[in-house]
C-alpha cells in the first residue's frame, strides 16, 4: 500500500465519519440559529437515539453481526430503523424544549443553557442506570460488501452513510429554502421579532428546529452504530463533542457551516490520526476548537455580527 | 357613528421597571393618516409594539375595529389587517427581496390575491421588481425602505403601522417615501406613523399626537400643531428668539 493509497483510504474513512458529524452538528446549529442557545442536551439525545436504533433493529431479530439481510428485506429493515430512530429522537428533542426550555423563554442569561446541561445528565444517567455501563454489540444486518480499487477499499456501509447523509442534507436544504415554514425559520433566525410581526408563530418554529435537529441526530446515531458495531452510554460525549467542534468550526448557526465543518472534522480525525498519531486525535480536534474560538469565533461560514432584534 | 379603526384607552406599558407608556389615549379613524411625534425614548416604538402585540399593556386596553386586542396573538393581528413597517427597515438581510415580500404575506394564501398585491408593490416601487433576486442586506438604504413598505403591503393591511419611515434617508428620498405613503393612503389604507421628521410628517398627516416620556402632551389636527409654538420650537427646528 503506497502512502498515497493510505491517505486516500483515510480520506474515504474521514468522509464517512464527517457525514455523521455533519448530521449531528446540524442539530446544534439549527437550535442556535434561532434561540442563540447551545443545546448541550443534544449530546445525549444522540446517545439515547443510538439505543433506540439498536432496539428497533432487534425487533426484527437482528442481533450482533450474525443475521445478514439482503435486497428488499435489508432495505425495509433499515428504512424502518431510520424512520423510528429519527422520529423518536425528534420527539425527545421536542419534549426537552416544551418541558424544560419553553418555561424559561425570555429569561436572560445562561439559565436555558444550564438547563440543557441538566437535561443532558438526566439522559446520560437514565441510560446508565437502565442499560448499564457496558458497551453493546450493535445489531448490523448489512452484508460485508467491499469494492477494491488497488489497495483502497470502499465498504457498503460507507456508501450507505453517504447516501443517507446526502439525502437528508438535500432534504433539509429544500425545506429551509423552498417551503413556507423553512423560510419562516430562516426569517426567525435572522430577526426573530420582525418574523413575529410578519405573523410567524415563533414557538412553532422553535419546535420544528428542535424536531429536525434531533431527528438528524437520530440518523447520525444509527449511522454510528452501523459503522462501529457498538454503542454505549458514553458515546454522546465522544462523538457529540466532535460534532459540536464541527458546528463551531463551520460557524454555529450556519447550516452550510455545519455540513462543511462536519466533513472537515471527519477528515482531520482520520488524516490527523494517520499523519500524527491516533491517540493525539482528540488533542488535535479540541485544539482546533480552541483555536477557532480565539482566532475566528464566527467560524468559516458564521456571521461575526449577527442581526440582533 | 362608526367606531375608530384603532383605539388606545388609558394604556400603560412597562419594560421591566421602566414605565414606558403612561395612560396613553390614541384614536385612529378609518382612512386617516395619523402621526406620532416624539424624541428618543418617548415611547414611540413601544406604541408600535403594543399594537402588534409584542408588548402587552400593563393597564388599559387597545381596541381594533371595536374589539379588544387583549389576548390576541400577533399572528391573528396580522391576519386581521395590521401590518408593520419596522424601524430601521429590519428586513431579513440574508433572504432575497422576493422572499422578504413573501414573509410579508406569511399569514395569507398564495394565489390571485398574492399576485395582485405583488403587482401593486411593483407599481409603487419599480426598483423593487428590478432587485427581486438580490439579498435584501445588499440593497441601499432607500431601496431597503421600499422593500420594507412593500413587505408590509403584501399583508394587504387595513392599518399600516410605520416606524420612522424617513430614518436614514436622504432628503430627496424622504420626499419620495412620503409621496408614496400618501398614495398608499389614497388607495384605502389607514396609516399610523411614528416620526421624528415632524416637518414632513405634519405635511401629510391629518392629525398628530405628541409623545413625551411616555405621555401624550399634545394632540390635534396637523394644521393646528404646525402653528403651535412648542412644536415649532421642539420639532420643526425653528429657534425662538428670546
Amino acid at each position: 500500500m503506497t502512502e498515497y493509497e493510505v491517505l486516500l483510504q483515510q480520506t474515504i474513512n474521514g468522509l464517512s465519519l464527517g457525514a455523521m458529524y455533519a448530521l449531528l452538528a446540524l442539530g446544534f446549529t439549527l437550535v442556535y440559529g434561532i434561540l442563540e442557545l447551545i443545546n448541550f442536551a443534544h449530546f445525549n439525545v444522540f446517545m439515547v437515539a443510538s439505543f433506540i436504533g439498536m432496539w428497533a433493529l432487534q425487533l426484527f431479530g437482528v442481533s450482533g453481526q450474525t443475521r445478514i439481510l439482503t435486497g428488499a428485506a435489508l432495505a425495509g429493515v433499515l428504512a424502518f430503523a431510520f424512520v423510528v430512530t429519527m422520529a423518536a429522537a425528534g420527539v425527545i428533542g421536542v419534549a426537552i424544549e416544551r418541558l424544560s426550555l419553553r418555561p424559561l423563554r425570555g429569561v436572560r442569561g445562561t439559565a436555558a443553557m444550564i438547563t440543557t446541561i441538566g437535561v443532558n445528565y438526566i439522559l446520560f444517567n437514565a441510560i446508565l442506570l437502565t442499560v448499564g455501563a457496558g458497551s453493546e454489540n450493535y445489531p448490523n444486518p448489512l452484508p460485508v460488501v467491499r469494492w477494491q480499487f488497488g489497495h483502497v477499499i470502499v465498504e457498503l456501509k460507507e456508501v450507505l452513510i453517504w447516501v443517507v447523509a446526502v439525502v437528508l442534507m438535500v432534504a433539509l436544504h429544500l425545506f429551509v429554502n423552498h417551503t413556507r415554514l423553512g423560510k419562516a425559520m430562516r426569517a426567525t433566525a435572522q430577526d426573530g421579532e420582525a418574523a413575529r410581526m410578519m405573523g410567524v408563530d415563533v414557538d412553532r418554529i422553535i419546535v420544528i428546529a428542535f424536531f429536525l435537529g434531533s431527528a438528524l441526530a437520530g440518523a447520525a446515531a444509527l449511522i454510528f452504530g452501523l459503522y462501529y458495531n457498538y454503542t454505549s452510554f458514553i458515546v454522546g460525549y465522544t462523538v457529540g463533542l466532535r460534532a459540536f467542534t464541527a458546528a463551531v468550526l463551520g460557524g454555529i448557526g450556519s447550516i452550510t457551516g455545519a455540513m462543511v465543518g462536519g466533513l472537515l472534522i471527519g477528515l482531520i480525525e482520520t488524516l490527523g490520526g494517520q499523519l500524527i498519531a491516533v491517540r493525539w486525535t482528540d488533542v488535535i480536534i479540541f485544539s482546533i476548537l480552541v483555536l477557532v474560538l480565539v482566532v475566528v469565533p464566527s467560524g468559516l461560514f458564521g456571521r461575526s455580527n449577527p442581526q440582533k432584534s | 357613528m362608526t367606531e375608530p379603526l384603532l383605539e388606545f384607552k388609558a394604556v400603560d406599558a412597562h419594560y421591566g421597571d421602566f414605565h414606558v407608556l403612561k395612560a396613553v389615549d390614541y384614536t385612529i379613524e378609518t382612512g386617516e393618516i395619523v402621526c406620532l411625534l416624539g424624541g428618543n425614548a418617548s415611547g414611540k416604538s413601544t406604541t408600535m409594539k403594543a399594537i402588534m402585540g409584542i408588548v402587552r399593556p400593563t393597564r388599559g386596553e387597545v381596541f381594533y375595529e371595536g374589539q379588544t386586542l387583549r389576548g390576541v396573538s400577533t399572528t391573528e393581528r396580522v391576519r386581521r389587517g395590521i401590518a408593520p413597517v419596522l424601524e430601521a427597515r429590519r428586513l431579513f438581510p440574508r433572504m432575497t427581496v422576493y422572499e422578504n415580500l413573501e414573509m410579508g404575506a406569511y399569514t395569507r394564501r398564495r394565489g390571485r390575491e398574492f399576485d395582485e398585491d405583488l403587482a401593486r408593490v411593483f407599481a409603487l416601487f419599480p426598483r423593487v421588481e428590478e432587485r427581486l433576486r438580490q439579498l435584501a442586506g445588499t440593497l441601499s438604504g432607500g431601496e431597503q425602505q421600499m422593500v420594507a413598505i412593500g413587505r408590509a403591503l403584501m399583508a394587504r393591511p387595513k392599518l399600516l403601522c410605520m416606524d420612522e419611515p424617513s430614518m436614514g434617508l436622504s432628503p430627496a428620498y424622504v420626499e419620495q417615501v412620503f409621496d408614496i405613503i400618501r398614495e398608499i393612503n389614497r388607495q384605502g389604507t389607514t396609516i399610523f406613523m411614528v416620526e421624528q421628521n415632524a416637518n414632513m410628517a405634519l405635511a401629510i398627516a391629518d392629525r398628530a399626537y405628541v409623545l413625551q416620556t411616555g405621555a401624550v402632551v399634545l394632540s390635534g389636527p396637523s394644521a393646528e400643531l404646525r402653528q403651535n409654538e412648542q412644536i415649532r420650537h421642539a420639532y420643526l427646528g425653528e429657534m425662538t428668539v428670546a
